[in-house]
């Protein structure tokens, strides 16, 4: 479904991904960890081209992305994102911040929309909250919205950066519920995340990224109790 | 007592000055209304990905800018239109054209300001569901900057409203122009100019009290 060859990204002289090869299948659910700056956001933004690819190829479906006669607004409506800091749009209510893309990119009409809207407001348990706006939410229902949001536009693989490290403790639970949900009815996942939990349970891979490169990656069970990279290693020894 | 008060030189002056309020009000509405929308689209322009568009933006608000409007309006007035193209407008569209010209320079940067103050996250949450780059522009980010653009957007219309007194150099008949006809004719120079400043102040004041209370309430 995705397929990496040699990425490679750079800013200026920074050279930031230095060759990444990778392949995530449907319905995979693929957990990403590494240290700060090692690439991961930049990866995870090079796959619906909110960067720019400096070398290398990424394939969403078999179309390359870095051809130029692909069409770019319409790959990305296929990949939702779901940002660590929930981007979500305080001039529109809750319900207006799901259908707005609906409405303008697939020009479904309003009521079709709502519709859509109040079904996965539904799922993600925020029925009540359709006619708020974003800023009397707590963060972790405006991270449920963000996630419904990316949802409404019916995706066929969703890359979450770090969804819950904005999070207070007590409400990273609730994210990772609807996530759990989401990779249980088939959904395809990219996920960075500093969840190890998540990652063990939920993660048909984990991947793991220094440097700008993956240094390993494998079961999630194996990574996390036998690493075999020293990197790895003492990463996890960190961590864990 | 009344009368003296109903035939004093201050009194007597206001129905002409209230003719020149009204064309200021008038130079300065219709200005800063073209002028936005030119301003609108400099400021964009200036933040535009494409070299030739930005360059033109900034030498335009640079040039703008960097010349006092006396010499803008003189410009339009009898360089431009007579000896140019040799068409000759009358002082008032060459007074509208001034403002317009010179808000909009002062305006693209509000505009500029304003729509890179929005959060990059935004744009990028808009792209990433496949809005286009317009679509992202008009739903997303413009309806957030704007609400930033106001205060300074008003502070324009004080900065342009008392520019408009220049134009009694081309004999529009705004404000001071029409002051000065008077106190020609009466010799009551003091107090014509003095109801004259308070006819400004009648608008600028209140405006800017406004503005102030509405930059508290946007929390901008
Ligand atoms: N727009 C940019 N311009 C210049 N350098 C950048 C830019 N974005 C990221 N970088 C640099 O690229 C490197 C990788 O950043 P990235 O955000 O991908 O790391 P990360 O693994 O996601 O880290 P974190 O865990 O802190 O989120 C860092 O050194 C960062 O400073
Ligand atoms: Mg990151």
């Amino acid at each position: 479904m995705i397929t990496v060859k040699d990425l490679h990204k750079s800013f200026g002289d920074l050279e930031v991904l230095k060759g990444i090869n990778a392949d995530v299948k449907e319905k995979e659910v693929v957990c990403v960890i590494g240290p700060s700056g090692s690439g991961k956001s930049t990866f995870l933004r090079c796959l619906n081209l909110l960067e720019d690819i400096t070398s290398g190829h990424v394939y969403i479906n078999g179309e390359d992305l870095s051809d130029p006669n692909t069409n770019i607004n319409k790959l990305r409506a296929e990949v939702g994102m779901v940002f660590q800091h929930f981007n979500l749009f305080p001039h529109k209510t809750v319900l207006e911040n799901i259908t707005l893309a609906p409405m303008k990119v697939k020009g479904l009409s309003k009521s079709e929309a709502d519709d859509i809207g109040l079904a996965l407001l539904a799922k993600v348990g925020l029925s009540e909250k359709a006619n708020d706006y974003p800023e009397s939410l707590s963060g972790g229902q405006k991270q449920r919205v963000a996630i419904a949001r990316a949802l409404a536009m019916n995706p066929k693989v969703m890359l979450f950066d770090e969804p819950t490290s904005a999070l207070d403790p007590e409400l990273v639970g609730e994210v990772l519920q609807v996530m759990k949900d989401l990779a249980e009815e088939g959904m395809t996942m990219i996920v960075v995340t500093h969840e190890m939990g998540f990652a063990r349970e939920m993660g048909d891979r984990v991947i793991f990224m220094d440097e700008g490169a993956i240094q390993e990656e494998g079961d999630p069970n194996q990574i996390f109790s036998n690493p075999q990279n020293p990197r790895t290693q003492s990463f996890l020894s960190k961590i864990l | 007592m009344i009368d003296a008060i109903l035939e004093s030189p201050y009194i007597n002056s206001l129905p002409v000055l209230f003719e020149g309020l009204k064309l200021t009000v008038l130079i300065t509405f219709s200005g800063l209304f073209l002028g936005f929308i030119l301003g609108a689209i400099v400021g964009i322009g200036r933040l535009s990905k494409k070299k030739l568009v930005r360059s033109i933006s900034i030498v335009y608000i640079e040039v703008v800018r960097g010349t006092p409007i006396l010499v803008q309006v003189l410009f339009i007035y009898y360089g431009l239109t007579e000896d140019l193209i040799g068409l000759s407008i009358n002082s008032l569209t060459a007074a509208i054209i001034a403002i317009t010209i010179n808000a909009a320079a002062y305006i693209a940067e509000i505009v500029r300001g304003a729509v890179y103050s929005i959060e990059k996250g935004q744009g990028e949450a808009g792209r990433s569901l496949g809005l286009t780059e317009n679509d992202t522009m008009r739903y997303i980010i413009w309806p957030q900057a704007f609400k930033r653009m106001i205060p300074p957007l008003g502070n324009q219309f004080v900065i342009s409203l008392k520019d408009t007194s220049l134009f009694s150099v081309i004999a529009v008949g705004e404000l001071l122009y029409m002051g000065k006809q008077y106190y020609n004719v009466t010799y009551e120079i003091f107090e014509t100019l003095l109801m004259v400043s308070i006819l400004y102040l009648l608008i600028t004041i209140p405006t800017s009290v406004y503005l102030r209370r509405l930059e508290r309430k946007l929390d901008v």
